[in-house]
C-alpha cells in the first residue's frame, strides 16, 4: 500500500519524460556525422573570412601595388612583409583583398540563387501536387519543357539581351534552376495532400492557397533544406562558369569563377598562386555544402530511417 | 512501339516550337539594333541594312520566315556581325569539332563511369569501392572550368606530355585533354548513380533466388543485374548531354578547340543575335531529339513500360 504510494508519489514528482522531436532526433543524427560537422566548421570559417577579411586586408581589393606591377612574376609572391599574403595578381591588385570580396559575392550569389529557386520552386511544386488533375499534368509538363532545354544558353542570352548585371544574374540563375525542386516538392505534396490534416483543413472551409502555405509547405521544408543545401553549391558552379566565360560577375567586382579564369590565364608565368588560392576556397566551400547537405539529407530524409 | 515513338515525336514538335519562338521574342526586344555602332550610323544606311536582313518586317512574318528557313531549308540565318558568313557556315566549322570530343567524352564517361560504379557495388566495402566513392565526391567539386586549368597545369605544363590546347584536325594528342576535362564529372556521376542502383539491385529477391540456384556471381550480374541497375543511369543521361553541351563551351574557350561553343561566347560578346540564336536553336534542338533517344531506349530496356 505505502510503496505503491511512494511509487506514485515518484512519478508525480518525476519529471515529464522528454519527448524527443523530429528536429532535435535530426541534429543528433547529424552531429554523429563526421564530415557534416567538418563541413560545417569549414563553411563557418569560410564565413567568416568573407565577413572579416576586409577588416584584417592591409590592401584595398582595387589598389594597384605599383612596385610590384611590371614584376608580378618576382615581387607580386604571397609575403608577409609587402602584406600581399595571397600574393598579388596579374595587375599588381592584392590578391587576399581579391579572394575576400570574391568570397562575399561567390556565397551571396549561391545563397540568394538557391533562395530564390527554392522559393519559386516550392511553391510550384506544392500547387501542381495541391491542386492534381489537369492542372497538375499541365504545369509539371511544362516543367519538363523547361528541362529539356539547355538552359545555360537561355541564361547566357538572358545576360547579353539585359545587360550584364548581378541582379540579372540573380534573376537569370535563379530562374532556370527551380525546375528539380518544384518536382521534388511536387513529389512530396502528394503525398501530404491525403494527410487528415488537410482534410480536417478542406472540411472546415479553409482557401486552398492558405492550406498550401500553412499546412503542406512547412511539411515540405525538411527535404526543402536539404535540397537548399545541395543547391548552393550547384549556383556556385554556375556563377563561377559564367564568369569564367566572362559573361558574368564584371570588374571591378569578382568572384571564384573568375579569379580562377584570370589565375588560369596567367599560369604560363608560373604565378601558380593567382590559380591556387582561389581555386582553394573555391574547392573546400564545395566539398564544406556537399558533406552537409549530404549529413542532412541522412539527418532528415525520413526514406533512410 | 512504332507508335510510342511517333507520340513522342508529336510532343517533341511543340516543345522544339517553344524555344525556337521563346528564343525570338528574347531576341526581337533585345534593345538596340544589332548594326548600331559606338560611331553611330546614319538612319538611312540602318533602315536599309534592316531591310536587307528582313528586320523592318512586323513580327508575325520575321518569326514565320525564320521557322520556314530552319524546317525546310535548315538555315539558321545570317550572322549580324559577319557580313559574309552565315549561321550555317559557322556551326559547319564548330560542330564536327564539338561533336568529336563530345562523343569520345561521352563514350568514356558512360564506359568508364558504369564500370567503377557497378565494380563499387560489386566489391562492396573494399578498397575499390573506396576507391570510387572517393572519385565520385572529388569530381564533384571538380567542375570542367576547374579541371582544365588544372590538367593543363600538370600534363603540360608540368609534365609536357600533351598540348595544352588547340584542336589540329583532331589528333588524338588533342582530343585527350579536353575530353578528360569534359567527362570526369558525369563520370562521377554515372558512377556513384550505378553505385547506388546496382546495390539495391543486387539485395533484391531475384538475384538472390539465382544466386541460391547455384549460378556463378559473373552470370548473375551479367544476365540479371546489370539490365534493371542500369535504368537509373539511363536516365540520367539526358542531363548528362545537356550539361555536356554547356561545358562543351567551357573546352572550347580554354582549349581553343573550335567547336561551336567558342562562336556562342564570340558571338554573346559581339552581341551577334543572330549567331546566339541559331546556335541556341540547334543545340536545343539536339537535346530534345537526344532525349527522345533516351526515352525509347528507357522504354526497350525497362519491363515495367508499357507502350
Amino acid at each position: 500500500m505505502f510503496a505503491t504510494k511512494a511509487a506514485a508519489d515518484n512519478l508525480a514528482a518525476a519529471q515529464p519524460v522528454k519527448g524527443r522531436s523530429l528536429w532535435a532526433d535530426a541534429r543528433a543524427r547529424f552531429l554523429r556525422n563526421k564530415a557534416a560537422v567538418a563541413g560545417l566548421i569549414v563553411l563557418f570559417l569560410v564565413t567568416l573570412f568573407a565577413l572579416l577579411g576586409p577588416l584584417i586586408a592591409p590592401w584595398n581589393n582595387e589598389d594597384i601595388d605599383w612596385n610590384v606591377l611590371g614584376n608580378v612574376a618576382e615581387a607580386g609572391r604571397p609575403s608577409l612583409e609587402t602584406g600581399h599574403w595571397f600574393g598579388t595578381d596579374a595587375l599588381g591588385r592584392d590578391l587576399f583583398a581579391r579572394t575576400v570580396q570574391g568570397t562575399q559575392i561567390s556565397l551571396m550569389v549561391g545563397i540568394v540563387g538557391a533562395l530564390i529557386s527554392v522559393i519559386v520552386g516550392t511553391l510550384y511544386g506544392a500547387v501542381a501536387g495541391y491542386f492534381g488533375g489537369r492542372a497538375d499534368a499541365v504545369m509539371m509538363r511544362a516543367v519538363d519543357v523547361l528541362m529539356s532545354i539547355p538552359y545555360m544558353f537561355v541564361l547566357i542570352l538572358l545576360l547579353v539581351v539585359f545587360g550584364r548585371s548581378m541582379l540579372m544574374l540573380f534573376i537569370g540563375i535563379g530562374l532556370v534552376s527551380w525546375l528539380d525542386m518544384a518536382r521534388i516538392a511536387r513529389g512530396q505534396t502528394l503525398s501530404l495532400r491525403s494527410k487528415e490534416y488537410v482534410e480536417a483543413a478542406i472540411a472546415t472551409g479553409v482557401k486552398p492557397f492558405t492550406i498550401i502555405l500553412r499546412h503542406i509547405v512547412p511539411n515540405l521544408l525538411g527535404v526543402v533544406i536539404v535540397y537548399a543545401t545541395l543547391l548552393v553549391p550547384s549556383m556556385i558552379i554556375y556563377e563561377s562558369f559564367i564568369s569564367f566565360l566572362g559573361l558574368g560577375v564584371q570588374e571591378p567586382l569578382t568572384s571564384w569563377g573568375a579569379l580562377i579564369n584570370d589565375g588560369a590565364a596567367e599560369m604560363n608565368n608560373g604565378t601558380y598562386w593567382m590559380l591556387g588560392f582561389p581555386l582553394f576556397f573555391f574547392v573546400i566551400t564545395l566539398f564544406g555544402f556537399f558533406f552537409v547537405g549530404d549529413g542532412l539529407r541522412d539527418a532528415l530524409d525520413p526514406k533512410d530511417r | 512501339m512504332l507508335v510510342f515513338i511517333l507520340k513522342r515525336l508529336l510532343v517533341a514538335i511543340p516543345v522544339l516550337l517553344i524555344l525556337i519562338v521563346g528564343t525570338f521574342i528574347l531576341m526581337y526586344t533585345a534593345p538596340g539594333s544589332p548594326f548600331a555602332t559606338d560611331r553611330g550610323i546614319p538612319p538611312a544606311v540602318l533602315a536599309n541594312l534592316e531591310a536587307q536582313y528582313g528586320l523592318d518586317q512586323p513580327f508575325a512574318v520575321q518569326i514565320w520566315r525564320y521557322i520556314v528557313g530552319i524546317v525546310t531549308e535548315f538555315d539558321f540565318g545570317p550572322s549580324f556581325i559577319y557580313r559574309d558568313q552565315d549561321v550555317n557556315d559557322l556551326i559547319g566549322q564548330g560542330f564536327p569539332v564539338t561533336l568529336t570530343y563530345g562523343f569520345w567524352s561521352f563514350v568514356v564517361a558512360v564506359i568508364v563511369g558504369g564500370a567503377l560504379g557497378i565494380l563499387a557495388a560489386v566489391k562492396h566495402n573494399t578498397w575499390l569501392d573506396y576507391l570510387a566513392v572517393g572519385i565520385s565526391i572529388g569530381a564533384q567539386v571538380l567542375p570542367n572550368f576547374v579541371l582544365a586549368p588544372i590538367l593543363v597545369l600538370v600534363f603540360t605544363l608540368w609534365l609536357g606530355w600533351l598540348p595544352g590546347g588547340g584542336w589540329q584536325g583532331g589528333q588524338i594528342e588533342y582530343i585527350i585533354l579536353p575530353v578528360i576535362a569534359l567527362s570526369t564529372s558525369f563520370m562521377a556521376s554515372i558512377a556513384r548513380i550505378s553505385r547506388a542502383s546496382m546495390l539495391e539491385v543486387l539485395t533484391s529477391n531475384f538475384i538472390r533466388t539465382a544466386r541460391a540456384k547455384g549460378l556463378p556471381m559473373r552470370r548473375v550480374i551479367f544476365r540479371h543485374a546489370l539490365k534493371p541497375a542500369l535504368l537509373p543511369v539511363i536516365s540520367y543521361l539526358g542531363p548528362a548531354f545537356v550539361g555536356m553541351i554547356t561545358g562543351s563551351v567551357v573546352i572550347d574557350i580554354y582549349f581553343s578547340t573550335g567547336g561551336i561553343g567558342q562562336f556562342f561566347v564570340a558571338s554573346a560578346l559581339n552581341r551577334d543575335y543572330g549567331v546566339m540564336m541559331g546556335i541556341t536553336v540547334l543545340l536545343g534542338t539536339l537535346t530534345i531529339l537526344f532525349n527522345l533517344l533516351v526515352d525509347i531506349l528507357y522504354a526497350w530496356i525497362d519491363p515495367k513500360i508499357r507502350y
